[in-house]
């Protein structure tokens, strides 16, 4: 019986797990209304535990206290491997859980914001086909999730990193028939791999350097390692190419936008709040090898910040709703990466956390109007409906604001954060053009964000007749987590109110002793003067986004087309998504040398080697042995007792010429045998009868 | 007057000739005769014995020995009658059901 | 002399006609000759003064038996058997056992030691032959008789139950 919450850690995946299976084996029999409640109930049981996990933990001192780690059986043996350092270690891995300050998070917050979206998704998905396996499908995300963040080692974590692969494909492909949704679903699911394979190669090095792919054991083993040392950096890159598959950063972020042909609480699940953060998990989690890696850290912010201001460049001209909320979260993941590449890992994980809160929110509000225009998503179809839905509009402002950063909604304080550290990081010059970046981000983000307001919720009703007399404000299995969610995006970030402002990062301090790096300690050097400065001109410009948004779409609306006409190829560039898209197929689908040439060589491969020698090959081998077994069988077994039988039938070979049947045959036998006699007995006892 | 050791040298050519003539022909007719042929030898025999010795139990014997004959002829002639209904042979040779 | 000169005659034509009773291939052939040497057999039991069995031998052996074989020989088709070989595979063999037999009993008679030392009886012994067969038949194997007599009996239901048609 487990003794506390932490014990009973292993509920808090489980749970989920359970009523996967269930949805699985009899979800088919089941009615709406026992799903509903049996999928729910986990996950809302599943935070509940996460919530006592939490408790116990805040009852614990902060450090080594509250590191918690179970394992419960060892999945790969003790195998003896040899570390690059020219020792032997024991490479083992167990199925275990760490608990930990930063897992500590990432559970609440997937149970929690998971919990909101499947009481959302009964009402959105009410009236849809498949009912018990979407939420199946939900629930295996939600197990896959939980232990990719709870996992106690590498391979733990790419076990739950491969199964909410595997369920966001089963979720973006949901209404399969349609072509437009398994190819997406194709595409997550293919260059989701294609990440993971750096992953897999940073894995391999790990083992081989340290012996072991436990965290613990990882951390420990640091110490031996020099500073931008190249195995380490090797390491590093490699699991941010990882990160960048999954996370949606440059190269590997064209998944994303396609995915939204998803089920909108799947967007906002899987593809705002929950999965796409798990590479920023991942290299929190990293955060001693990455600090040891100073080059690494900067190809990691860089990036980051690259991708932030160029998915939110083309997030500005989108027409579809999910759309822009997908770029959106693509640049916010590329903030999340800069706050990491500075070392201002708390920083990234917070901002991870506030984002969870509003990105929902935005994806769950667009839901709700997407429901209410019976499936319309284009928002120059939409318009004038801040007074016919009410809380939807006023949930979805409240997202909006918190992600312009505006204070004090949640969103401010963890991008200020970010842009904060970024300008004060002292380990590279190089960092403070990235803050510019990520300031000039801020403004887009605010402007595009806005402009979605404003072109769905204000100005003259664009809706077509048809639709417009349905629409109606959502039922209250949807409302309710949106209104649940706006309250989290408006006080969330008050838990990370800075010490320039008086707070005490509440945080940060919490984080601190799964982060080695850089803390609020870093940070003393500077005067909270530069922070004000810096918190008011990231006001300021998110102020300016909101009012330019304001300007083009609600008071001088001849203003859009105008810039567009003006600056048409730019424009037609941005609006085609840079054409990355169709680079890709031509280079790697279509092309001769990387897509159909590798395509064909391992298609050859397969069918020749894999099929021809493993399948065919071991198909021919069972033919051999079974026609060794007949000749075995035809001549040593059944020869054998052929062989008796011939042996009796040539031993009595003279006996059957006895046997003839002819009386004659016998009676000369007779008579012979009896001349013979006589002339024995008469040899015998001759003298019998003869006198001489 | 002729010893009868003469006789008892015809008996056995008679003898002699009869089981030849049992284990060679192929006729069974010609086989019951030669069986005839055997046991006339031996009465022949008796009685040769029988004048030397001067006891008539010899020839008793013989006549019994002719009895015999008699009876022994009867029945396998039938025999040779029932054979011959069923396998329209009297060929020794072509009888042998108990050819194993 | 004269009993010597008919005994050799007598012996020879035994001795003959019983090889052709055996080599010839007409079984009614073998029957006549088998019956010339019953008949020479009958004359040679005359000559030992045993009158009976000769003429018992005629009435029964020749007079009964013999025209037994020529019914069945009737009822018997032998056209085909007359065409056919006379003598089976295994001849030499017999032949050659036969042989040795003779040798053996010829040797046997001529060097064995009985035979000479035994006295000849006078030729009135055992008269008259009937009278004495008779006395001695009824008196000392009275048994045997009737129990010949049964055997017969048995004799005759048995070749009426084979000869059956059934």
């Amino acid at each position: 019986m487990p003794q506390s919450f932490l014990d009973a850690v292993w509920l808090v995946p489980l749970l989920p797990a359970a009523s996967a299976l269930l949805m699985l084996l009899i979800g088919r029999r089941l009615p709406k209304p026992v799903v509903s409640a049996l999928c729910c109930g986990s996950v809302g049981l599943a935070f509940l535990t996460s919530l006592g996990i939490f408790v116990e933990m805040l009852g614990r001192a902060p450090g080594p206290e509250r590191v918690f780690e179970k394992t419960f059986f060892t999945w790969i043996p003790s195998v003896p491997i040899l570390t690059e350092a020219g020792g032997w270690a024991q490479f083992e891995v167990n199925w275990g859980f760490l608990v930990d300050p930063l897992s500590t998070v990432m559970i609440l917050v997937v149970t929690g914001v998971g919990f909101l979206i499947h009481v959302y998704s009964i009402g959105y998905m009410a009236h849809e086909g498949g009912y018990y396996r979407y939420f199946g499908y939900l629930n295996l995300f939600m197990f896959m999730m939980l232990t990719l963040v709870l996992a106690n080692s590498f391979l733990m974590l790419f076990v739950g990193w491969e199964g909410v692969g595997l369920c966001s494909y089963l979720l973006i492909g949901f209404w399969f028939k349609k072509k437009s949704a398994s190819d997406a679903a194709n595409k997550a699911f293919i260059v989701n791999r294609v990440g993971d394979a750096g992953f897999l190669i940073g894995m391999f090095l790990i083992i081989t350097t340290f012996g072991t792919l436990n965290f613990t054991a990882v951390n420990a083993g640091l110490s031996n390692f020099s500073m931008g040392d190249p195995t380490i950096v090797a390491i590093t890159l490699l699991l941010f190419v990882g990160a960048t598959g999954k996370s949606a950063q440059i190269p590997l972020y064209v998944w994303l936008p396609d995915a939204m042909e998803g089920p909108t609480p799947v967007s906002a699940l899987i593809h705002a709040a929950t999965m796409v953060t798990a590479g920023v998990y991942m290299v929190s989690r990293a955060n001693g090898l990455y600090q040891l890696a100073p080059l690494s850290l900067e190809v990691v912010a860089t990036v980051g910040a690259v991708t932030a201001i160029y998915a939110a460049s083309m997030g500005l001209v989108q027409n579809d709703i999910k759309r822009v909320l997908a770029y959106s979260t693509i640049s916010q993941l590329g903030y999340m990466f800069l706050a990491c590449g500075v070392g201002a890992f708390a920083a990234g994980v917070f901002h991870l956390y506030t984002h969870a809160f509003f990105k929902a929110l935005l994806f769950l509000g667009s839901g709700a109007v997407i429901h209410a225009l019976s499936g319309e998503q284009d928002i120059r179809k939409m318009g004038g409906l801040w007074s016919k839905l009410p809380i939807t509009g006023k949930t979805f402002a409240t997202g909006a604001i918190a992600i312009a950063g505006i204070f004090p909604l949640a969103g401010f304080f963890s991008k200020d954060e970010i842009l904060w550290k970024t300008f004060s990081a002292e380990a590279d010059p190089f960092f403070k053009v990235l803050w510019a970046v990520g300031l000039i981000t801020a403004l887009m983000t605010a402007f595009y964000m806005f402009r979605l307001v404003f072109l769905t919720f204000f100005g003259q009703s664009r809706v077509p007749h048809d639709v417009e007399h349905h629409i109606h404000e959502a039922p209250r299995s949807m409302t309710v987590p949106l209104m649940a969610l706006a309250v989290g995006s408006a006080v969330g970030g008050w838990i990370g109110w800075p010490a320039a402002l008086g707070g005490g990062n509440w945080f940060e301090h919490w984080l601190e002793p799964v982060m080695r790096g850089r803390g609020e300690a870093a940070a003393v050097e500077h005067s909270h003067a530069t922070e004000y400065g810096l918190m008011v001109l990231s006001l300021a410009v998110a102020g300016a986004g909101i009012w330019l948004a304001y300007t083009f779409y609600l008071k001088r609306l001849e203003l859009p087309e105008r810039l567009a006409s003006r600056f048409a190829g730019l424009y037609k560039l941005v609006y085609n998504k840079y054409y990355v898209d169709e680079i890709y197929s031509r280079v790697f689908v279509e092309g001769p040398v990387l897509g159909k040439g590798m395509g064909t060589a391992f298609a050859a491969f397969d069918a020749h080697v894999v099929d021809g020698v493993g399948v065919d090959g071991s198909a021919w081998l069972t033919r051999l042995v079974s026609r060794l077994t007949i000749w075995w069988d035809t001549w040593i077994v059944d020869g054998s007792v052929n062989l008796l039988g011939w042996l009796v039938w040539v031993l009595n070979l003279p006996a059957r010429a006895l046997q003839t049947g002819l009386v004659q045959r016998y009676a000369l036998w007779m008579a012979a045998g009896v001349v013979l006699l006589m002339l024995y007995y008469v040899q015998r006892y001759w003298s019998l009868f003869f006198s001489s | 007057m002729v010893p009868t050791t003469h006789y008892l040298m015809l008996s056995a050519a008679l003898f002699t000739i009869g089981v030849v003539g049992v284990l060679t022909r192929r006729n069974v007719l010609i086989i019951l005769m030669s069986i005839e042929l055997i046991l006339n030898a031996v009465n022949l025999n008796l009685i040769a014995f029988s004048r030397q010795l001067s006891d008539v139990t010899g020839q008793i014997f013989a006549i019994f020995v002719i009895t015999v004959a008699a009876a022994e002829a009867a029945v396998g002639l039938g025999i040779l009658i029932a054979l011959f209904r069923t396998r329209e042979t009297v060929n020794a040779d072509e009888i042998d059901l108990l050819k194993g | 002399m004269f009993y010597l000169f008919n005994f050799y005659v007598l012996a020879a034509l035994t001795v003959i006609s019983a090889i052709f009773v055996i080599t010839r291939r007409n079984p009614v052939h073998s029957v006549i000759f088998l019956i010339i040497t019953l008949l020479s057999l009958a004359l040679l039991y005359v000559q030992l003064q045993a009158e009976f069995l000769a003429a018992v031998q005629i009435i029964l052996y020749i007079g009964g038996i013999m025209v037994l074989f020529l019914f069945v020989i009737m009822l018997v088709n032998l056209d085909v058997v007359a065409r056919q070989a006379p003598f089976n595979r295994q001849w030499h063999i017999a032949g050659l056992a036969a042989l040795v037999l003779l040798g053996e009993l010829v040797a046997a008679l001529y060097w064995g030691r009985g035979t000479p030392t035994l006295p000849l009886a006078p030729p009135t012994a055992l008269q008259p032959n009937t009278e004495l067969i008779g006395v001695t038949l009824f008196q000392n194997y009275l048994l045997p008789f009737e129990i010949a007599s049964v055997l017969l009996l048995v004799a005759m239901v048995g070749a009426v139950l084979m000869a059956k048609r059934r």
